[in-house]
């Protein structure tokens, strides 16, 4: 399948929308069953939607930045006209009657919704192992995991069913499946993308984002989304920054931190690939600096009890009485608690009684107050390392795609998933990861490039020099 | 009132008021009462998943503008969720301030001249309004439940008084000044029956110099009378259950204004832990010194410097005039008193007139101007109209308009000629000569007397003023 540039170049130029519309429905139909990526494909409303880019063509106007282009939402975001479930059954068949900003904002971009993509139940979760529809598959590897919890979009553009798609990221959600699924992933900084219509996890750390195959699809696709929304107060004030014009940019002249806390405990074959690619971006004109930043080791601690604590009450909505799912009971509470109970995972079922339990009286302050203090110290830690350096380099996941089963009866090897891309999201800041190298199985490796707050132009360029160097042009 | 036994009560009151904005506190919807049910509502204020608030400046202008009446330190806020679960809650938490409130520290003070401390007055969203179908009339037995999402979102100011107020009457003062405050600066309607304005009062009871008892919260008091009713049966309850040797259990009590009684809705044990926490869909609030200056600036003059400037046009005011005052400012008058000083009319007069015949018909004050009303009372203080006709003027005008010289002619008010007076008196003063002779020997009071003699016999026509005049002119 040809990258989201060149379909939108070619549609721009005249072709139909139609093509790559098609191209797409084949290879959702070819891999679909096997795989578990849609949960929900809309094929009309792509025609529809192909059609109206072509008229548009045709009156001679500018479809926009993703002309025609095929893209697979994460089933959180809302969308009018088909489901949008989370992957949970406390929402299966729900309709939203608005769209995501993002939503709205890729149709005012010319880009084609071929549908919803299968998660980790409510976004919680590394491998989509949790999602009540059953779990997505590594396209690389069918009997290997794809990550977690945007795993249904990741394989999608692994799959070649979509050049590209959205996912979010609450503490490594894109940047993870991305690794595991060779394919470029980004957690913009926090603002950046208008979270309104995103179904919330963690308010405080959600983040909405493009995967990719190249680093030129992932800016073209974040440029098209990011931006000012009054309907989102943490929104950034600022315009959108531009990013496209800036992936050729190289590093010549930026200093990188190396950190030991984001490759220590990872397995060999990522080490090795963290290093050859700080040697490329060395190559490439980079002055690399060695950082310790002991605080990130704090940062999953801090997370799991942040992020339960803020979907304890975010959660507390799918109560059964205005939208969603209900199981009836003798009263209010007891339908309350039959609706909950039947409609929620286990996983989901785990951390919202951590997340109660982390702010209830007589614990606030040793739990879910402490863990803001860590949040912080850790910006703080950042700051002071951003002072010293341009970027960090580090690794994305310990290790390449793991087989199915292999943690589910183990949350904390679950957990430890996402050490490495956690601290970003605490941060509130930008990262990246990028396909480098491949280790065990013959399976992708990811990099992580992490910079403060706006920093993206300079990832993607960064980026971008390490996609040539792996021969991925 | 008085305790008994030398007992002293300690209250403290919570008032929500319901901001007058156009729209809703965190989205675009209406915000008005009495629209059908479920028809002003939208994804964020249903709570629907993926929505998010965005805060109404209208709403914070009003809040800082309260604060500012309220003598408050209006400083750098936040927001919190409160976490409960209730169907009324469509989100299933509150949007609220908790520990850093808009408005901190302020105080207001009352007409009889004592001060009650403001601890905060913060921001909140409201909640839907369930009704329970059923026997029962609460949740828990109800065969259904409906719920009218109307009212979620709409803003809300809660006030939390010091433990400042001593006696029922002194509550009904606060309320009632707080209530004219509100309205004054346009933050709220102040209907109690409507909802707009709710108060839950805090009620202890002690012996002076020593410690505050334990408090019970009293709820559903819509009325000043329910104010005023529940805090004594409160207090009387606590003096009888610590005198037979009982103690008090902080808890939250219901009044009932039928059987004129409290009763426990629930106790502390059973208070609910709310979790709150930090809006992380909300940004801190940091009003601009140059937004609070303009919000100060806008602010109207406050009721209680407004009777003062009307007292002041009064040569020592009886209190029945503050009275009157206080209800022309209650009730926004002042512009007609002011237009009688301003024309150098009887102020006392047109006091009376505005806070008793335009009172009564507040809701047809558009047929009146100033004008018209400045003119009817110059006219009944001339004479030319008795106290009687000038209140039929009024209310003519009011009801239908136009100029009191022209009415006051169609009624056929022609002023009594001073002949036909002088004769009617004279008539008076032979039928009564005992009277006749005591008001000569000085007895001044008998001039009542003969007024009303008069009145009855000119059916109201005759000018009071003229009476005595002609009386003297006899004595």
């Amino acid at each position: 399948m040809k990258s989201a540039l060149e379909i939108a170049a070619a549609v721009r130029g005249g072709q139909s929308a139609l093509v790559a519309v098609e191209e797409s429905l084949t290879a959702i139909r070819a891999r679909n069953e096997e795989l578990n990526v849609f949960l929900y494909v809309d094929e009309d409303g792509a025609r529809d939607a192909a059609a109206r880019v072509d008229e548009q063509v045709r009156r001679g106007e500018d479809p926009g930045l993703l002309a025609g282009v095929p893209i697979a939402l994460k089933d959180n975001l809302c969308t009018t006209g088909i489901p949008t479930t989370c992957s949970s059954k406390i929402l299966e068949g729900w309709q939203p009657p608005y769209n995501a900003t993002v939503v709205d904002r890729l149709v005012a971009h010319g880009a084609i919704s071929m549908g919803k993509t299968n998660l980790d139940e409510f976004a919680m979760g590394s491998s989509t192992e949790n999602s009540a529809f059953g779990p997505t598959r590594n396209p690389l590897d069918p009997a290997r995991v794809p990550g977690g919890s945007s795993g249904g979009s990741a394989a999608a553009v692994a799959s070649n069913m979509t050049p590209i798609s959205l996912g979010s990221d609450t503490g490594g959600s894109i940047r993870q499946p991305a690794a595991l699924c060779g394919l470029v992933g980004v957690k913009p900084t926090y603002g950046l993308v208008s979270r309104y219509g995103l179904i919330a996890f963690a308010s405080s750390l959600d983040q909405i984002g493009p995967f990719a195959r190249s680093v030129s699809d992932a800016a073209l696709l974040l440029e098209a989304i990011a931006g000012h929304d009054p309907l989102d107060s943490t929104s950034l004030p600022e315009p959108t920054p531009s990013l496209l014009a800036h992936v050729a940019d190289g590093v010549a002249g930026k200093r990188i931190g190396l950190v030991r806390e984001l490759v220590d405990g990872a397995d060999d074959d990522v080490v090795r690939a963290v290093t050859k690619a700080v040697e490329t971006l060395k190559d490439a004109g980079a002055t690399i600096v060695e950082l310790s930043i002991p605080e990130l080791h704090l940062g999953l601690s801090a997370y799991y009890l942040i992020a339960p604590a803020e979907a304890s009450s975010n959660l507390a909505r799918f109560d059964g009485v205005r939208f969603g799912n209900r199981v009836d009971g003798d009263d209010v509470t007891a339908m309350m608690e039959a609706t909950r109970t039947a409609g929620f995972g286990a996983e989901v079922k785990r951390r919202i009684m951590l997340g109660t339990y982390a702010l209830s009286a007589g614990y606030f302050d040793a739990y879910y107050g402490q863990a803001l203090k860590v949040r912080t110290r850790m910006i703080e830690a950042f700051a002071t390392a951003y002072q010293q350096v341009d970027m960090i380099i580090g690794a994305t996941t310990p290790s390449v795609a793991f087989e199915f089963g292999s943690k589910t009866n183990d949350p904390m090897a679950m957990y430890l998933n996402d050490v490495f891309t956690i601290p970003t999201n605490l941060a509130g800041e930008a990262a990246i990861s990028v396909p480098f190298g491949t280790g065990e199985a013959n399976l992708p490796i990811g990099v992580q490039l992490l910079g403060p707050g706006r920093s993206e132009a300079r990832l993607f360029a960064a980026a971008r020099v390490l996609e040539i160097a792996d021969g991925r042009a | 009132m008085t305790l008994p036994n030398g007992w002293e009560m300690v209250v403290g009151l919570e008032v929500h008021t319901e901001l007058k904005t156009k729209t809703k506190l965190f989205c675009g919807c209406a915000n008005e009462f009495g629209s059908a049910p479920n028809s002003q509502v939208c994804p964020i204020c249903l709570g629907l998943p993926g929505s998010m608030p965005v805060l109404n400046e209208r709403a914070v202008e009003l809040a800082m503008a309260i604060g500012f009446a309220l003598n408050c330190t209006i400083q750098d806020s936040t927001f919190h969720r409160k976490n409960y679960f209730y169907p009324d809650m469509p989100k299933d938490y509150q949007v609220s301030q908790y520990d850093l409130p808009i408005n901190a520290r302020g105080y207001l003070d009352l007409p009889d001249g004592s001060r009650v401390s403001i601890e905060r007055a913060h921001m909140e969203e409201d909640t839907g309004k369930t009704t329970h179908l059923g026997t029962s009339g609460r949740i828990h037995g109800a065969d259904r439940s409906l719920v009218d999402y109307n009212r979620s979102g709409v803003p809300l100011v809660e006030i939390v008084s010091g433990p400042d107020i001593r006696n029922p009457q002194q509550a009904r003062d606060y309320v009632a000044e707080l209530r004219s405050i509100l309205v004054a600066i346009g933050a709220s309607d102040g209907r109690m029956e409507e909802g707009s304005l709710r108060v839950d009062a805090n009620v202890s009871v002690h012996k002076p110099d020593t410690p505050f008892g334990t408090r019970c919260e009293i709820k559903n008091l819509n009325s000043l009378r329910s104010l005023t009713r529940a805090i004594e049966y409160e207090a009387l309850r606590q003096i009888d259950v610590l005198e037979d040797g009982g103690s008090i259990r902080q808890e939250t009590r219901h009044w009932d204004e039928d059987r004129g009684e409290t009763s426990t809705l629930r106790v502390k044990e059973e208070a609910e832990d709310y979790r709150y926490f930090r809006e992380p869909d909300l940004v801190d609030l940091a009003p601009d010194q140059a937004w609070k200056d303009r919000v100060l600036a806008g602010l109207p003059k406050l009721p209680a410097r407004r009777r003062q400037d009307l007292e002041a046009l009064l040569t020592n005011p009886t209190d029945a005039q503050r009275d009157g005052v206080t209800t022309v400012v209650d009730l926004n008058l002042d512009i007609y008193v002011e237009g009688v000083a301003q024309a150098q009319g009887d102020v006392a007069l047109a006091v009376a007139r505005a806070a008793n015949e335009l009172a009564a018909n507040i809701e047809k004050l558009a047929n009146l101007s100033v004008e018209n009303f400045v003119a009817t009372v110059a006219m009944e203080q001339s004479g030319q109209l008795s106290a009687t006709q000038a209140k039929n003027v009024l209310s003519e005008l009011l009801d239908q308009g136009g100029d009191p010289v022209s009415v006051a002619k169609a009624k056929g008010f022609e002023q009594l000629s001073t002949d036909s007076l002088s004769a009617t008196v004279g008539e008076l003063i032979v039928a009564n000569p005992e009277e006749w002779q005591r008001f000569k020997d000085g007895d001044d009071k008998l001039a009542q007397f003969f007024i009303g003699l008069v009145m009855k016999a000119t059916k109201g026509q005759a000018n009071g003023k003229a009476v005595i005049a002609e009386l003297q002119s006899r004595r």
